[in-house]
């Protein structure tokens, strides 16, 4: 609708230029805030100092450097991800509950590290991504493969069932395996979802194929808005629907499963994320993805920090916390996609 | 003729499940550590003197065989009225949350009472069913405020979606709980949510049993207004059913049912869904024939799916309610599909 209304328009590049401007200034605030917050305070100048010029021989620093950046760094990193794959998934299958989380992929990516960690017991971060690629495309698969069996497709209620259930079967075989070969203790970590006790060799790995993945999905957002007004439309645009899928499906699974090779299950961030930038910025997704890229990563970094304030000096799972902000979300939407 | 012959089937169905149950309540005394050949079973039952088998089978093994019959029972019954109730196939206390809401409130009393271990106190396992139930109807109140609507009131798609919120949101309110516990206390929380009824004894049975004797009964007088119910709000009211009101009680008792039987074997998922609906297929959807047809499926899936749990990985035990998902959750799938 959006794109027909020049005003419309107009103002929704406004909104999406000070959501991406505010929002980075932001986060990187937050980002500053988080990695000075912890068991020993740190204050925000040291901060500063260790990242423009580090000096090994300080301890502080290296807290900084070793222990506080590669988790603030994966916090944003994987909410960004979730964010943008969540907006990818909903603006491809025009399906408002379309989410990484509800749509089977994360228990898929969880359920392949699941399976790895109890058949090679140590595993290297990139064998891990590696299980999590393999497995996100398995839980993708499954729901998908459901929704081509059923008579009338994937509707959204259909969707949110099938992948829930997914979730269930795949989480009782891993926890089932995880018990037979002891590993069910490093298999609560991915389960909880969390960001704490992350070491730079996780998260390098990681980076790259970020990075990558977002391209691609702002090179593919301009499609992705077409094929958010119906198939029909898109053919009768002359697009290449079956390219875009394609491309759209792996970047998915790319952010997804790196996402959860880091930090575990993290659910809703994919889900309410895109809603709330669809709400400010209209239905362009060249705009909706880069928005979704920095509200995700703020809203997981608030999250983390929320997780160590709650009850320190325990930590609460981000993953326990995030379902908490997104249910009342998801209940919302319950009420208005399952009436008529 | 055709009434005749659904009688028929009735019973032959009946008739087959019983042995069913009887073949595997058998088998389970059997298996196990060590294997006991039902000629032993056979014998230890008979003599009246002390037999080398005897604290094995009827401490260890008969309690926990009851048990899975019992919550078999009670969650198959469950599953039964809440789909009747709210003409929704694919309900089950479990998918709704019913299940985690007591979950969580049996973690909350654990987490209160850390330390303290569930065998070491008997009044406790008398405790839980209460705090469990209080959890269960709080989660099904919350479930139907939110999926109430003015304009259509509560649609089984909008029950179900609704559901799944409140399961996650209390999932995670059990894992922030867990956390805050000490190892042992949760380990011991963890097993427990995902279904398990290992190490039970006699005191868990008669915990549970109370419910069972009281719920049950009051289940089969409500059948027929259950029958009504099914035919839609409209046509229930056209026949003089107070519509609201039979179903609230209806829904109190699935919830009561739901609730017992976690508070003492945990949260077992999808065996209210498939039993009520095997059922079905058996013998049609008259509820006086099917809740207790409903019954005997869920006993026997839930002692089929212990003798797995406990030979599949030996000797490693898997939490049973594992195996059920394992089990329900492509049957889910399945009717999925088709509807």
């Amino acid at each position: 609708m959006a794109l027909l209304n020049g005003t419309n328009t107009s103002r929704n590049r406004f909104f999406a230029i000070m959501i991406v401007t505010f929002g980075t200034i932001i986060l990187c605030l937050s980002m500053a805030v988080s990695i000075a917050f912890g068991a020993v305070n740190i204050n925000l100048s040291t901060v500063w100092e260790s990242v423009v010029s580090y000096d090994p021989s300080k301890t502080t620093h290296q807290i900084i450097i070793n222990l506080r950046m590669p988790r603030v760094v994966a916090a944003a990193l994987v909410g960004s991800a979730l964010a943008i794959a969540g907006a990818i998934m909903q603006g491809m299958t025009r399906n408002p509950l379309a989410s990484p989380s509800i749509m089977g992929v994360t228990s898929g990516a969880t359920f392949a590290i699941a399976m790895a960690l109890a058949f090679f017991t140590s595993l290297s971060p990139i064998g891990t991504m590696f299980a999590a690629f393999i497995g996100a495309s398995i839980g993708a698969g499954l729901v998908f493969g459901i929704g081509m069996l059923s008579r009338n497709g994937l509707t959204p209620v259909k969707l949110a069932l099938a992948g829930s259930a997914i979730t269930a079967l795949l989480s009782s075989i891993s926890s089932a395996i995880a018990i037979h070969f002891n590993v069910a203790k490093d298999l609560s970590f991915w389960y909880a979802g969390g960001v704490a006790g992350i070491q730079w060799e996780s998260v390098g790995p990681a980076i790259p194929v970020f990075i990558i993945s977002i391209i691609l999905a702002i090179m593919i957002s301009s499609s992705i808005t077409v094929l958010s007004m119906g198939e029909d439309v898109a053919i009768g645009l002359g697009q290449k629907t079956g390219l875009i899928r394609t491309i759209g499906f792996l970047v998915v699974l790319l952010l997804t499963g790196a996402a959860v090779s880091i930090s575990g299950t993290i659910g809703f961030v994919g889900l309410v994320i895109p809603h709330m930038i669809r709400f400010l910025v209209g239905t362009d997704y060249r705009l909706i993805i880069p928005c979704s890229a920095v509200l995700g990563g703020l809203l997981l970094v608030l999250a983390d920090i929320g997780a160590r304030m709650i009850n320190p000096p325990f930590e609460t799972p981000v993953g326990a916390i995030m379902a908490l902000i997104g249910v009342p979300f998801f209940l919302y939407l319950a009420r208005r996609e399952g009436g008529r | 003729m055709m009434y005749k012959s659904r009688k028929q089937k009735w019973k032959v169905v009946v008739f087959f499940l019983t042995i069913l149950l009887a073949l595997l309540f058998i088998a389970s005394l059997s298996f196990g550590a060590s294997f006991i050949s039902p000629v032993a079973i056979f014998n230890s039952v008979l003599s009246s003197t002390p037999g080398q088998y005897d604290l094995v089978l009827f401490e260890f093994r008969l309690p926990r065989i009851v048990l899975a019959i019992l919550i078999g029972i009670g969650m198959a019954v469950s599953g039964a009225i809440l789909q009747s109730a709210t003409q929704n196939g694919l309900a089950d206390p479990g998918i709704l949350g019913i299940n985690s809401g007591a979950g969580f409130a049996v973690i909350l009393y654990i987490f209160f009472t850390q330390g303290i271990r569930f065998e070491s106190e008997l009044l406790q396992l008398y405790i839980l069913p209460i705090f469990a139930l209080c959890g269960a109807l709080l989660a099904a109140f919350l479930i139907y405020i939110f999926s109430w609507k003015k304009s259509s009131g509560v649609t089984p798609i909008r029950l179900i979606l609704v559901g799944i919120g409140i399961n996650a949101a209390f999932s995670a309110l059990i894992i922030i709980l867990q956390l805050k516990m000490d190892p042992r206390s949760f380990t011991q929380a963890t097993v427990w949510l995902s279904g398990n009824i290992s190490g039970v004894s006699w005191s868990y049975t008669y915990a549970l049993l109370p419910w069972l004797i009281v719920l049950l009964p009051i289940v089969l007088f409500k059948a027929r207004y259950l029958n009504v119910l099914t035919l839609g709000d409209a046509m229930s009211t056209g026949l003089g059913v107070n519509v609201n009101r039979q179903r609230k009680w209806l829904l109190l008792l699935a919830v009561g049912l739901a609730g017992s039987c976690v508070a003492v074997g945990g949260g077992i998922s999808f065996l209210g869904l498939v039993a009520p609906q095997l059922a079905k297929k058996l013998v049609g959807p008259r509820n006086e024939i099917l809740l207790p047809v409903s019954a005997l499926v869920g006993a026997v899936l839930l002692l089929f799916s212990d003798l797995v749990s406990r030979t599949i990985l030996a000797p490693s035990e898997i939490p049973i309610g594992l195996v059920v998902s394992a089990i329900g959750a492509p049957y889910f799938i399945y009717l999925l599909i088709k509807s």
